[in-house]
């Protein structure tokens, strides 16, 4: 009797709607046109054209048409629009229709209706759960990897940068209600109207919830004007906020909850681009009340995921939001009431019901009678056996039901073109998860429900597993009230439910698969392929526990995080497992509860507005003259580009100018932290691996930090400007993981001692003058320091004044030739910039870059920390022994010193490196090995960490740690990356001037 | 996201503070008599528990200033802010079983 249903574009019903037939809209969806009407969803609007498949799942690439009709919906993914607007996986259920919107289907070639890939389906066998990590183990997972990518994923990552905008908005309020449906409009109305800030979220484009979908009546009136009543006494209200299109996504501690605002999406590319798309509100609530309804859950049957079943709930929501019957012929196959009100409303609207089919066996209450008055046929006892047509359904073969999924002999055929389906409902309880509540399983409605939360949170409605209209409406103005009292509202009057058109539902019947079908036939999670057989799988190899299952089969963790499928999911575990399902469990919620766009979590901090730029007193300097920038924290020169020349060849010349004459650096970014006060010694004492007691007024130290453990974190030159005042030098990158530092030890540890700390980096410009005639340079300058070489030594520091400004020069180098440091308040910066400038022409003076000055501190083999060490270095890996001997105190770290680990003679010890052939570039990361060509896998020895071609030496030198590398002197290794070695010696780090003359000079 | 209330500078957002962990740990006064394994306690070993843990928190974009806090590692919930170097106050308890009270919706 499978007489063929028509086809062909359906037709809009004269029903009472929610579209505006009189305002078309044109859109494309895989390239054809097609007319919807204003108040549409891309999915009613298609729905209505008669496109019955939208999508092609995950792994199998079987066609499929919409399941539900909103946030749930698994299947309807679809890529909208191109270039700045490209939005993959957007749900065609949630997209509003505006006027020129573009779709195209996904994870489908050439397209959804034609996907060659479909030939998948044939090897379903040969991929369950996990055969990733089963056959694609030889000869590596890189083998295949290329291959399943392009075959599996959804929708394509966008290529171009997103043209829209996207802000963020902090908001307080004593209420927060989740959901604008009875429940949540119910709890905000009793919430409000008492001084308090209420705000509710609704994240549909208009309020009403599932009331929206349904033919209700609250108050002997049609459910819409007790809405539209609530709405307007709400918005009367000033302190009431009501944010439509705004989905709550994540619930963290201490009622801090977060909500993306959809302001322009729907107008689509065309909307105004000054305006954001989407804006993040970062929620403190003192109560919130959740009324996030629930989410009707599919049949497990085989081929239950054939295009034409639908949701009873999605069929409902078609007929009374969108004036679209989803078939001309349907079969309603349900395990309770509620999917009766489907067959009665599409009855109504004149669509033929071929037949309420019912699991249960023994139902009679008004929904059954009412079935009868209509001469609506019931099929009790049943359930579907076969689905007919593999692009559509054409038809349904049932068989009896003996309870518990078992099945009898076959029954009936009904030819149909769709099947409403219901499973019963899964209260939305994510958000409540989130914030830490705990879950129970009410075996009567057979779903979890919310049973404590420590943070001050209540649950309304649907989401509490209240499944009365009118109880809705009670909890929803119990709750808000409540809410209300408790965030400190007096006044608060109660209010008395409406009465609503409920009637008295006969108790579910728990179905949740097919004993007698084939597993791998029937569908659980629709959207990433997950079925009975792959449940079953994980069981057999023992993944029982829930979290287990869901990692191992990818229940629940598509885009739609499992929305209809958690709960039949892991009910098929417990029935596997011969376990209760509230001993199962079910996952911890995370957030978040609906995929946001990532630019709407970045917000306005993407490009320049990332970060701020720190720009050095000269900057506009150093642009001027050629300097190659980058962002070191501080936008720093790493060389000065003359015209003609390349990075490598001013590096060159800027280092031999440096060796030759003068070379003048802004080092600005130069760490500095004073630390002042009785016992500020005795604080840097205990900082220090060396002495900082000894050190002379007026005198610099070079030193290195440690931290508890051993390790070396910083090292600079401390200089002592009075007995309790020094000035602490520290790597540019350092400062101000130092200066905490430095407070860490003062605050919690040391509280007895008298200083004070204060990081002084950009209050004080540097300009270091380096180079044999850098002494001759800065006597051209107007001062009063003598800079003669015996009045000022290597490693001392003078107070003066240059230029008539203030400021304090130190006599240190981190090239190997004379260097001077001259700091000056940073608002003279660039002004002894120019002189130094000015004044240094007479010896070729050259300002050179961080690039550069690495090169120099290269050859000169001083240590970078973070660069030449890493983090297990220490003191003694850098030949420090001697120093720490001679110190008596105690300092952090030094315990940590004697341990045998950190006396081993083998460990890796800071050494340099030279090549055997002089232009021969040495691999920096590169590993230290004993061949030339190791067989791999080869023990290393240590790696190179900095490296560069001298041009003073004419050598290819390097620096690196190697095992045991400080007695290894004059030894032959090899250095290996990628494939290559190349052949070199290990040398003292000093590769040039050994003896220190040139410093000293 | 917690709420925390600065000694210095009253109810600000988690994300202005900077977390180290379990507080009251005393250097020791003289590390050369520790033995190793005394040592490694010191530097490693802490205290994980499901309930209230007593931990160092620094208001990073704010004051600077250190200061500890009593907080429940379930619920979340602050059951006290008090300065470094002062006693963990009478009121809080850290030897219960971590059991945690929570209120029905």
């Amino acid at each position: 009797m499978s007489e063929k249903v028509g086809s062909g574009p359906l037709q809009r019903l004269d029903t009472r709607h929610r579209v505006d037939t009189g305002k078309p809209i044109r859109f494309t969806f895989d390239g054809k046109t097609y007319t919807g009407c204003a108040g549409d969803t891309l999915a009613s609007a298609l729905l209505a054209n008669g496109v019955k498949r939208l999508g092609r799942s995950f792994k199998l690439h079987r066609p499929r048409g919409l399941l539900g009709a909103g946030r749930e919906e698994p299947n309807a993914l679809v890529q909208l629009e191109s270039g700045g607007f490209d939005e993959p996986n957007a749900r065609a259920t949630l997209v509003p229709l505006y006027e020129g919107l573009k779709a195209r289907g996904q994870n489908a070639w050439p397209s959804v209706e034609r996907d060659v890939l479909a030939l998948l389906g044939v090897l379903q066998r040969l991929l369950p759960a996990s055969f990733y990590y089963k056959s694609m183990m030889w000869p590596s997972w890189r083998f295949y990897e290329g291959a399943v990518r392009r075959l599996a994923g959804l929708g394509k990552v966008p290529q171009a940068r997103d043209a829209q905008q996207y802000h963020k908005r902090n908001l307080h309020c004593e209420v927060l209600v989740v959901g604008g449906g009875a429940a949540g409009l119910a709890a905000a109305l009793a919430a409000a109207g008492s001084g308090l800030r209420v705000v509710l979220m609704d994240d549909q484009e208009e309020f009403g919830g599932s009331l929206l979908g349904e033919n209700r009546f609250i108050g002997g009136r049609p459910a819409a004007e007790w809405i539209a009543a609530t709405l307007q006494r709400l918005s009367a209200m000033a302190d009431v906020i009501l944010l439509p299109r705004t989905s709550v996504v994540a619930y963290y501690e201490h009622n801090f909850l977060a909500a993306v605002e959809r302001v322009s999406n729907h107008r689509g590319p065309g909307a105004d681009l000054r305006r954001a798309r989407e804006r993040l509100w970062r929620v403190r609530a003192a109560q919130v009340v959740i009324a996030t309804g629930a989410i009707e859950r599919p049949l497990v049957f085989a081929d239950n995921d054939r295009p034409g079943i639908m949701l009873a709930s999605a069929v409902q929501t078609y007929l009374n939001r969108y004036g679209v019957a989803a078939g001309r012929q349907v079969v309603v196959l349900t395990n309770n009431d509620s999917a009766y009100r489907t067959a009665l409303e599409l009855h109504a609207a004149g669509v033929q019901v071929a037949a309420v089919v019912d699991s249960r066996g023994d139902v009679n209450g008004p929904y059954q009678q009412a079935l009868q008055d209509r001469r609506i046929p019931l099929l009790a006892g049943r359930m579907v056996r076969r689905v007919k047509g593999r692009r559509e359904v054409r038809a349904v073969t049932l068989a009896e039901h003996l309870g518990g999924g078992k099945l009898g002999g076959d029954k009936e055929t009904l030819t149909c073109d769709l099947v409403a389906v219901s499973g019963g409902w899964t209260p939305t309880v994510h958000l409540y998860s989130q914030a830490g509540g705990r879950l129970d399983f009410d075996a009567g409605k057979a779903c979890f429900v919310p049973a404590g939360c420590a943070q001050a949170v209540a649950v309304a409605g649907a989401a509490k597993g209240e499944f009365g209209l009118r109880g809705c409406l009670a909890e929803g103005y119990r709750l808000g009230a409540a809410a209300a009292r408790a965030a400190g509202a007096a006044q608060i009057a109660d209010i008395t439910a409406e009465s609503c058109d409920d009637w008295p539902q006969a108790p579910l019947q728990a179905y949740w698969f097919t004993r007698d079908a084939a597993a791998e036939k029937q569908w659980l999670d629709f959207q990433y392929d997950v079925r009975v057989s792959d449940i079953e799988l994980a069981w057999r190899e023992n993944f029982v526990s829930v979290e287990h299952v869901k990692r191992y089969t990818t229940a629940g963790m598509s885009v739609d995080q499992g929305k209809t499928s958690n709960i039949n999911a892991l009910a098929v575990m417990a029935e596997l497992s011969g376990r209760p399902i509230a001993d199962v469990g079910t996952t911890r919620f995370r957030p978040p509860y609906h995929p946001a766009t990532i630019g709407t979590f970045a917000g306005r901090e993407v490009g320049e507005g990332y970060a701020p730029r720190l720009l050095l007193p000269a900057h506009s300097w150093h642009l001027a003259h050629g300097a190659v920038m980058e962002d070191m924290g501080w936008q720093r020169p790493q060389c000065y580009l003359r015209a003609g020349e390349d990075f490598d060849a001013a590096v060159r010349r800027e280092v031999l100018a440096v060796r030759r004459s003068a070379g003048m650096f802004d080092g600005s970014p130069l760490g500095k932290i004073e630390v002042k006060g009785p016992d500020a010694a005795t604080f840097l004492n205990r900082l220090y691996v060396n002495n900082a007691i000894t050190v002379k007024v007026n005198a610099g130290r070079y030193g290195l930090m440690c931290n508890e453990n051993g390790v070396v974190i910083d090292d600079g030159v401390f200089v002592r400007l009075a007995d309790d005042h020094f000035m602490v030098h520290t790597t540019s990158g350092g400062a101000v993981r130092i200066y905490q530092w430095m407070e860490e030890w003062l605050q919690c540890e040391w509280l007895d001692l008298q200083v004070i700390v204060n990081n002084v980096t950009s209050q004080w410009a540097n300009v270091t003058v380096s180079g044999p005639h850098a002494r001759k340079v800065l006597q051209q300058l107007d001062s009063d320091i003598d800079f003669d070489a015996a009045a000022f030594p290597h490693m001392q520091f003078r107070r003066g004044s240059i230029c008539g400004v203030e400021a304090r020069v130190l006599r240190a180098s981190f090239t190997g030739e004379i260097s001077y440091e001259i700091s000056v308040p940073a608002r003279y910066g660039l002004g002894l910039w120019e002189a130094v400038y000015e004044l240094g022409q007479a010896f070729d003076i050259t300002p050179y870059g961080v690039e550069s000055l690495m090169v120099l501190r290269m050859e000169k083999g001083y240590l970078h920390v973070g660069a030449d060490t890493d983090g297990t270095t220490n003191p003694l890996d850098l030949g420090w022994a001697a120093p720490i001997d001679r110190k008596k105190d105690d300092f952090i770290g030094r315990r940590s010193l004697s341990r045998v680990n950190d006396l081993r003679r083998d460990r890796l010890q800071f050494v340099g490196i030279e090549a055997v052939q002089a232009q021969a570039p040495l691999p920096v990361g590169g590993h230290m090995v004993s061949c030339a060509n190791p067989v791999l896998p080869e023990q290393t020895q240590g790696y190179l960490t900095s490296a560069c071609i001298s041009p003073t030496l004419k050598k290819s030198i390097g620096l690196g740690l190697v095992a045991g590398g400080r007695a290894r002197m004059g030894e032959a290794i090899h250095i290996y990356a990628d494939g290559n070695s190349v052949a070199a010696k290990i040398v003292s780090p000093t590769h040039y001037d050994a003896e220190g003359v040139r410093l000293n000079g | 996201m917690m709420q925390i209330e600065c000694p210095w500078c009253g109810k600000r957002d988690e994300e202005e503070f900077t977390c180290a962990g379990q507080s009251h740990i005393q250097r020791p006064q003289n590390p050369r008599q520790n033995s190793d394994s005394e040592w490694a306690s010191y530097l490693f070993e802490r205290s994980n528990p499901k309930g209230v843990h007593l931990e160092r928190w620094r208001h990073t974009f704010g004051c600077r200033q250190w200061f500890n806090l009593a907080r429940h590692t379930v619920s979340h919930e602050i059951l006290a802010v008090y300065p470094m170097g002062a006693a963990v106050p009478e009121h809080i308890s850290t030897a219960g079983d971590g059991a945690v009270e929570e209120v029905v919706a």
